[in-house]
């Protein structure tokens, strides 16, 4: 019987945020007295994840994502509600933690700037107390699976975006942790390095069994690598489950997308809608239980020359918004 | 004239924001002013002979440079070293106003907002502790105004050369680094040229940084009466003039370098 | 607590070849730290040549207490450099990241960086304290030169709590740290002369206060000989230096408070 690794119940975190006043009289006013505001980032979440699972943290911006990183990493200390990473309060037992926990924030590198990017490593292993020969194991597969070797004499700041990200992952990874949180790591990089890094995180979680939390806004990498998806809005989490539970929750439409054939008039059919076009390019909506996919087809092309078309899911965001918006739950 | 006081109202509202650091800057330097006047007072009643400044005038003189101390810090504009840096500075470059008064009138507004923010509590805290005096005479306190305005114009057109000598080295070092030390000491705020060696006195008097501080410290305690103080504050002004012109001279000739670079 | 030494101490190897890198401009920033500490030397230099005396005490005497308080407030700005980070740090988010790691917060903060060009100061510290004792002809003695050195790691100690304090404020404020200056440069040029040309109020807050009269004026009186024109006993000296290493065990405490404070709200 598996325990859960992290256990989530009721977090609540608000913050008090100082209130500025506009403008140059506003501003001397501002010395004198100044004003908060409170802001509620997470009012009462619950969840709890298995050993090894890989789940999608989502939400919009604002939502509370980085906080409940921040308790899980702990970083912050919540107001109320209980918290468990591994049988342990994080904020409680933090060095403890800390030792099981690999975190990558995107925007931030880990790794000391001047230094080669294998000097930074060393100097990890010395601070996660990682015994020599257990950290040259685990570094030099890093290395391997990220394709690192040639990267690993230079310094790091003059490494590209997409290199220093992987370079970061490798860090985080070093001492072996059980759990691996991943703060926007696929953000500003290319399409190639942000394949490269989804297949390193599919890679780890199934090799080395590694808990994985990816907080992320690129619902391709949602869509590629997790099963599970936690959505959070408002402090609140409106959704956990699979993304296709998400998609079926909110709407159960697909989209037609159709390419005109020179001179045809846009379709129409009591069953379709069209939500979009670009040029010859139509955008239908339909619902699959209303008629079926193939049969909708049929319909339309009798009537009207098509030159290609494909059937597809509306894209995420736009489910997202409805349900954070409708609160469909 | 619009632009350039936009930059000094935007300026200000942001030095205004960090409400503590207003406060925290009377106390630093009220603290200071009280341990440097301790000092001297310390020294004049070590003996007995007579100085070209009396106690009661070396006190005031320690409290004008503290409350005036925001013209005196050499420091680089840290936005340009960080676009120079960067080389974003080809941003600047193209900005449609002339680059010299771009960043004169930033340095000006940039001494000008923490010194009147601190100048008068620092003044108030300096009379209630009966250190600084009244100025020597109504004149005198009307000719030291026009001497502090000249010597914020002074201040900002040397701030402004040392900015532009990052033209030259990008991490500001070297010449930049050590010449604020000499400069630092020429101004009187370490210790009042007056109390400096007599053979020391005509340099320290013919380098424009005495007219930073000392000049209108002498102004305002009659040091220099109410009559000559016209041509003290000329000489303020005779300095800036020759320094603004330096400037664009530098300007020039770095800028230009720059371009050839590529940045 | 081993492995902590032996991590501070990789932490500083880093820093300082990340300095070396860039060795000129390390040349250029130690020169300047030497002058512009010096400086303050050649005012009071200026003022004993027109004055005289300072209250019945001569240049050498005065270079002494300069000399120590000045080579104990540079090594402690060297290797608490780190400290003065913490504000950028924290503003940078870069601050969580030393929560996430299994290491003492301030051993991480303190080891972040050592600012090699203060070196400056330490050697004109160090000259002005050389020629002060050969002016003063100091008879040293084994237990002499002990008082010294532990006056000066007293010294070090002390100046990193107040670095510490100062820093500690960046939990709380984005911007006001300036304030602490007057206690830490302005112990330090407080302490560079004799306590004895005070006023009362002034010593009694050096003393008790920010106690930085206990590793500056009273040992160095015991090492330079002279008995205190205020009249404590010289017992006082030998003893007093401990309450700087005590202070900065007060002043670790404040940090971890600072550091709880920020866990709990964030920023």
């Amino acid at each position: 019987m598996a325990v859960p690794q992290i256990v989530v119940e009721n977090l609540a975190k608000s913050f008090l945020v100082p209130e500025r006043h506009p403008g140059l009289w506003g501003a001397l006013r501002g010395v004198v007295r100044r004003r908060h505001r409170r802001v509620e980032a997470l009012k009462g979440v619950s969840f709890a994840i298995e050993p090894g699972e890989l789940v999608g943290y989502i939400g919009p911006n604002g939502a509370g994502k980085s906080t409940t990183i921040k308790i899980l990493a702990g970083i912050l200390v919540p107001d109320s509600g209980r918290c468990e990473v591994m049988g342990r309060a994080p904020w409680v037992r933090r060095i403890e933690n800390a030792a099981e926990i690999g975190v990558v924030f995107g925007q931030r590198t880990q790794l000391w700037w001047d230094l080669p990017a294998i000097e930074s490593f060393d100097l990890l292993a010395a601070i996660y107390r990682v015994p020599k020969r257990d950290h040259i194991a685990s570094r030099d597969e890093l290395v391997e699976w990220l394709d690192l070797a040639p990267l690993l004499d230079t310094p790091v700041r003059q490494l590209s975006l997409g290199q220093r990200m992987r370079c970061d992952i490798a860090a985080a990874l070093l001492h072996r942790p059980a759990l691996l949180y991943l703060d926007e790591p696929t953000i500003g990089l290319d399409a190639v390095a942000k394949l490269a890094v989804r297949q390193f995180i599919r890679r780890i979680n199934d090799e080395r069994g590694t808990t994985v939390i990816l907080t992320t806004h690129d619902m391709d990498d949602i869509e590629a690598l997790t099963r599970r998806v936690l959505l959070i809005g408002e402090g609140r989490l409106l959704y956990d489950g699979t993304l296709a539970g998400l998609r079926a929750k909110v709407t159960r439409e697909r989209r037609l997308i159709l390419d005109l054939a020179n001179g045809a008039e846009e379709p129409r059919d009591p069953d379709a809608e069209i939500v979009g076009r670009e040029g010859k390019r139509i955008h239908l909506r339909f619902d699959p239980d209303r008629i079926a996919a193939p049969e909708l087809i049929a319909r339309i092309t009798a009537k009207c020359p098509v030159r290609d078309l494909f059937v597809e899911n509306p894209p995420i965001e736009e489910i997202i918004a409805e349900l954070y918006e409708g609160n469909a739950l | 004239m619009r632009p350039y006081l936009a930059i000094v109202s935007a300026r200000f509202r942001m030095l205004l924001q960090y409400r503590a650091a207003a406060w925290a800057g009377v106390a630093t330097q009220g603290f200071w002013g009280l341990i440097r006047v301790m000092v001297f007072d310390a020294f004049y009643r070590s003996s007995s002979a007579t100085q070209p400044m009396t106690l009661d005038q070396t006190v005031s003189y320690i409290w004008l440079g503290q409350a005036t101390i925001g013209l005196l810090i050499f420091s680089v504009d840290a936005d340009v070293r960080d676009m120079v840096r960067t080389g974003t500075v080809a941003y600047e470059l193209a900005r449609p106003v002339d680059l010299f008064s771009l960043w004169y009138w930033r340095s000006v507004a940039s001494r000008a907002a923490p010194t009147l923010l601190r100048c008068m509590p620092i003044m108030v805290l300096a009379i209630a502790l009966r250190g600084l005096g009244p100025p020597a005479s109504v004149a005198s306190g009307f000719a030291w105004v026009l001497s502090q305005v000249a010597a914020l114009m002074l201040s900002a057109a040397v701030m402004t050369l040392a900015t532009i000598s990052l033209l030259w080295t990008v991490s500001g070092e070297g010449i930049s680094r050590l010449l604020p030390m000499v400069a630092w000491l020429s101004t009187g705020i370490v210790i009042p040229l007056p109390l400096f060696p007599d053979w020391a006195q005509p340099i320290l008097n013919s380098l424009p940084f005495a007219g930073m501080l000392d000049t209108p410290a002498r102004v305002y305690m009659g040091h220099i009466d109410a009559g000559h103080a016209s041509l003290a504050i000329a000489r303020q002004l005779a300095w800036t003039l020759a320094l603004v012109w330096l400037g664009r001279l530098l300007i020039a000739r770095g800028t230009r370098r720059l371009v050839v670079q590529g940045g | 607590m081993f492995s902590d030494i032996v991590l501070y101490a990789r932490y500083l190897a880093v820093s300082m070849r990340g300095q070396m890198q860039y060795r000129a401009s390390l040349v250029m920033q130690s020169i300047a730290n030497l002058l512009g500490s010096g400086i303050e030397f050649i005012g009071i230099w200026a003022l004993f040549s027109r004055f005289g005396t300072l209250r019945g005490w001569a240049l050498c005497e005065v270079g002494l207490f300069y000399g120590v308080v000045n080579v104990s407030f540079a090594i402690a700005d060297a290797l608490m450099g780190g400290f003065d980070l913490l504000a950028s740090t924290i503003r940078s988010g870069e601050f969580d990241r030393v929560l996430v790691r299994p290491r003492s917060v301030t051993l991480q903060v303190a080891a972040r960086e050592v600012q090699l060009r203060r070196a400056g100061s330490f050697l004109q510290g160090l000259v002005v304290l050389l020629w002060s004792a050969w002016a003063l002809q100091v008879e040293w003695t084994v237990a002499r030169l002990a008082l010294l050195t532990v006056t000066v790691a007293a010294g070090a100690c002390f100046f990193s709590g107040l670095f510490m304090l100062q820093a500690t404020m960046a939990f709380w404020t984005i911007e006001s740290l300036e304030v602490m200056n007057t206690l830490t440069y302005g112990g330090r040029d407080t302490a560079q002369y004799p306590l004895s040309i005070y006023q009362r109020w002034f010593r009694r807050f050096f003393t008790f206060a920010v106690p930085v009269a206990c590793v500056g004026y009273y040992p160095v009186l015991v090492i330079a000989g002279r008995p205190d024109p205020l009249g404590a006993p010289a017992i006082l000296g030998w003893l007093t230096p401990w309450a700087g290493i005590a202070f900065l065990l007060v002043c670790l405490r404040v940090f971890g408070f600072g550091v709880r404070h920020y866990r709990s709200t964030g920023s």
